[in-house]
């Protein structure tokens, strides 16, 4: 019987069900009460077939960009959850033990860590590349339709391990970088450092695999006349984190096979007997760490370089400086690495090697910043929510910027490191950095996608609690660092900490509000589209070529590609009294066919990921050959593309043009009013 | 056809232009997987690098090092690229005769599972003489880097099987010269990593 039940389910039994912690339950039930009420939804409104046809077999940049964006909301819903519970903890558990037990603490540290890095982070990101890259560059496509879905695929597996480690066995509680020993056999026998390394493994190959493609895409797919000094900086940024994807996903990937290696087949690696050197784990992490710090944030920075120019109708301000410098942060980035471990025993030598690189990097940004500032100056502001992310990122993005100076000054680290001081820092770089300027985007192109605005108040709304509340959240955590308070500390003997965790408690709350405001914001803005819409394409008055397509835009983005005269190509256009123009006869254009391939390699790897992590041998082997016969299978079909006709073309252009040309223009005074359907008068 | 389509690697200048430009920025993607690839195969030499020495109670690398082994692996893939590129040239050049690439290509799988042979072989061995990867740092990252790589070269000859059923079934169509063109930059790319291989793990071990 027993061996039965090892060969069927491997280390999985009753014990795995998350009865250890009230906490922990609730949470379970949540999980499993939200799949319940989603796929009953969707049962009742009869949507299977929509869903299948329109986006789980969808090979549109466009689509997977959205459901990129979807995984990475509902993963900071609980990412965002966790970091409450956690300050939440903290505050309360001052002299006593507090309502979360040691071990569920760790636990949640970890997830909070792995989730928001690449389960939100990431994936919202690269929502965003695929949405607006392809037409930004006047593409139709991504170069590998069928790999980027892949890619997608490949993520959300990893997410669902993530998910599912909430209701079977739990997580692994060695923090969101892993460091063995710690999470070796020794310590750690439980499934919890395998969900963390199958999780990571899957979303590390689904990145390396997106950066090839979207690099790819980026050198070979551009419209004609696209010069690399005529690119949009967003599809620069987008080009330099695809180039980080490529060179730093590995060392993740390699990392954490053989930590795998350790913990299933005894190899010594990392281990402390046999010749294991746990330091080649730390290097292999940080290698790609460090430059990982830079996918999540020059996106960002992209976006917040279209958001300026649109929102102050100005040209952007030293566009030549922004993409040597993005050039110079992306080269830096493999510099610098060592300033995550000044503590483990170099040399002073080497230690300042890495701390001056590191200080480096903040002359770059500093151009960027002024730049920014710069792009603002005299021109005609309009304060929406896009602009309110990035004005807030403006001022607390320095402040993060000055404290990373403290921190890679190698003595000044050693009083600092496994402080909250350094909790602060990071936070303070990645939630102005990266999370403002993806929500920036977010708003931004929202439209784009689907043919109306989000709502403005509710928005600003999310965005000042986010504002405030990360500067209450974690500015006192800077003062509790340098006070000497370690961080993932789960009891805190020192009541004098307790009014700055309080504070902290508050700003938390604030942020938990701000995720509340977005949810809210998107029903409303649901409920409201008739208010909102804007299908013609261009409610900002934007300036590059996303702008110049119908908004949601056709699978095969434009039927004529448009010819780049300019740095900012849709402005000129317009200017020249060139855009919106009827097409005669356009070439067919070849598109891929909807293919459910990509989502049956995402689900063989789910399972084969799963049977790992609980020792299930059939699941693990069946799985990689499942996938690996998708591959194979997939390569004889020879009917992967469809053609679209030049009537079918030039009817779908010319409706669009005519709704264009009847439209009346509006001004900048008229944006956010129901009036504005998406044609700008091209003047201020 | 206009000389900025040409790619590094052969080409195949028959199909039309438009066609051309396609395969060609297939080509470029699959050189930029072969860059992260290489970054793979890198760190595991370092990795290698700095365990080398980290022998634990276990064997050092000179009593693990099988040199005429080595030697005789290093022979088989060489070969194997070297077919490879008779197969290539035969697209190119006698396109018209699809048979000769193929039975080139046959000799090239031949000469990789003759190399994964005797690869397997020597692991073998080594586990059987106590030098299993559990025994010690060093052993692990040489087992490890060394079926990396044979795990590499598994899967090309998983993929030549595939690419000599595609060319029965579809002919020398485009998409089947296109994989072929990646296929021969991967098994390439192979060579030059067992390369490294045999001068850091076999040559500098059986000096150590």
């Amino acid at each position: 019987m027993s061996d039965l039940h090892g060969w069927l389910l491997g280390r999985l039994s009753w014990d795995a069900l998350p009865f250890y912690s009230a906490i922990a339950t609730v949470a379970a039930g949540v999980l499993v009460a939200g799949v319940l009420a989603a796929v009953l939804f969707i049962a009742a409104t009869r949507r299977w077939g929509y869903l299948w046809r329109e986006w789980l077999t969808s090979l549109d940049h466009k689509r997977i960009g959205v459901m990129y964006v979807v995984l990475a909301l509902v993963m900071l819903v609980r990412g965002v959850i966790e970091g409450v519970l956690l300050r939440t903890q903290q505050a309360v558990a001052i002299n006593n033990p507090g309502f979360l037990p040691p071990e569920h603490f760790s636990q949640l540290f970890t997830t909070h860590g792995t989730i928001m890095i690449f389960f939100m982070a990431m994936p919202f990101l690269t929502g965003l590349i695929n949405i607006v890259v392809p037409l930004q560059i006047g593409a139709r496509d991504v170069r590998f339709a069928l790999l980027n879905a892949i890619s997608l695929w490949l993520t959300v597996a990893g997410a669902g391990l993530v998910m599912i480690s909430l209701v079977l066995g739990r997580f692994s509680t060695g923090g969101w970088s892993g460091y063995p020993p710690y999470t070796e056999p020794p310590y750690q026998t439980g499934v919890g450092p395998d969900y963390w390394i199958w999780a990571l493994t899957l979303s590390s190959i689904g990145a390396t695999l997106t950066g090839i493609n979207f690099a790819t895409t980026l050198y070979k797919e551009r419209a004609p006349g696209m010069a690399f000094m005529r690119l949009p900086l967003f599809a620069w940024t987008a080009l330099c984190t695809s180039i980080l994807m490529i060179f730093a996903m590995p060392p993740l990937t390699v990392a954490t096979l053989l930590l795998a290696l350790d913990r299933y087949l005894g190899f010594h690696f990392f281990s402390n007997t046999d010749g294991g050197n746990l330091m080649n784990y730390i290097n292999l992490f940080w290698l790609f760490g460090h430059p990982e710090v830079y996918i999540l944030v020059l996106p960002s920075f992209g976006i917040f370089s279209e958001v300026f120019p649109t929102f102050s109708a100005k040209r952007l301000y030293g566009y030549t400086s922004l993409v040597l410098a993005t050039l110079a942060i992306t080269v830096l980035s493999f510099t610098v690495w060592l300033h995550h471990f000044f503590t483990m025993g170099q040399s002073a030598g080497v230690n300042a090697a890495f701390g001056i690189a590191t200080m480096l990097i903040a002359i770059p940004t500093g151009v960027k910043i002024y730049d920014w500032m710069l792009t603002m100056f005299r021109g005609r502001v309009r304060l929406t929510v896009p602009l309110i992310y990035a004005s807030l990122f403006l001022m607390l993005f320095v402040v993060g910027g000055l404290t990373g100076m403290t921190l890679a000054t190698p003595p000044v680290d050693f009083q600092l490191h496994n402080t909250t001081y350094l909790v602060a820092h990071f936070h303070n770089m990645l939630i102005p950095g990266t999370l403002f300027g993806l929500l920036a985007g977010y708003t931004y192109w929202f439209p784009k996608v689907f043919g109306f605005r989000l709502n403005e108040h509710w928005g600003r709304v999310a965005a000042v609690c986010f504002g405030l509340g990360f500067l209450l959240a974690f500015m006192p955590l800077y003062l509790l660092g340098a006070a000497g308070m370690p961080r993932r500390l789960s009891v805190i003997h020192q009541s004098a900490f307790a009014p700055a965790l309080w504070v902290a408690e508050a700003g938390a709350v604030l942020l938990f509000a701000a995720v509340a405001s977005l949810v809210v914001q998107l029903i409303v803005s649901i409920r409201q589209r008739d208010h909102t819409r804007a299908p013609l394409g261009d409610p900002w008055n934007g300036r590059t070529l996303e702008w110049a397509s119908p908004s949601p835009p056709p699978a095969y983005n434009f039927a004529v590609l448009p010819a780049v005269h300019d740095r900012d190509a849709f402005m000129w256009l317009k200017e020249q009294g060139q855009a919106y123009r009827a097409v005669v006869q356009p070439a067919p254009i070849n598109m891929p066919r909807n293919t459910p391939v990509a989502l049956f390699i995402g689900a063989a790897s789910f399972v084969a990921a799963f049977g790992l992590v609980w020792h299930i041998g059939w699941a693990a082997l069946g799985g990689v050959l499942a996938a690996v016969a998708c591959v194979v299978v997939r390569s004889f079909n020879r009917h992967t593309h469809q053609t679209v006709s030049s009537a079918e073309l030039a009817a779908e252009h010319n409706r669009w043009v005519a709704a264009v040309q009847a439209a009346e223009a509006v001004n900048r005074d008229l944006e956010l009013d129901p009036r504005n359907r998406g044609r700008a008068e091209p003047t201020l | 056809m206009s000389p900025r389509h040409l790619h590094p690697g052969l080409n195949h200048p028959r199909s039309p232009e438009a066609e051309q430009a396609e395969v060609g920025s297939s080509v470029f993607g699959f050189w930029i997987f072969l860059m992260s690839d290489a970054l793979v195969f890198a760190l595991l030499f370092a990795v290698y690098g700095t365990q080398v020495h980290a022998t634990g109670s276990g064997p050092h690398p000179a009593q693990v090092v099988n040199l005429p082994s080595a030697l005789l692996q290093t022979g088989l893939l060489l070969a194997s690229s070297y077919t490879f590129g008779l197969a290539s040239l035969a697209l190119k050049f006698k396109a018209e005769r699809p048979g000769l690439a193929s039975a080139w290509l046959c000799v090239t799988l031949l000469l990789g599972l003759a190399f994964l042979g005797a690869e397997v072989h020597d692991l073998v061995d080594l586990y059987q003489r106590g030098a299993a990867p559990q025994r010690s740092g060093f052993l692990s990252a040489l087992h490890t880097l060394v079926c990396m790589h044979g795990l590499h070269v598994a899967t090309g000859c998983l993929w030549l099987l595939v690419m000599l059923v595609q060319i029965r079934v579809m002919g020398l169509a485009s998409e089947v010269t296109s994989r072929l063109m990646r296929l021969a930059l991967f098994w390439h790319f192979l060579d030059i990593i067992w390369v490294g291989i045999f001068t850091v793990v076999y040559l500098q071990g059986a000096r150590l």
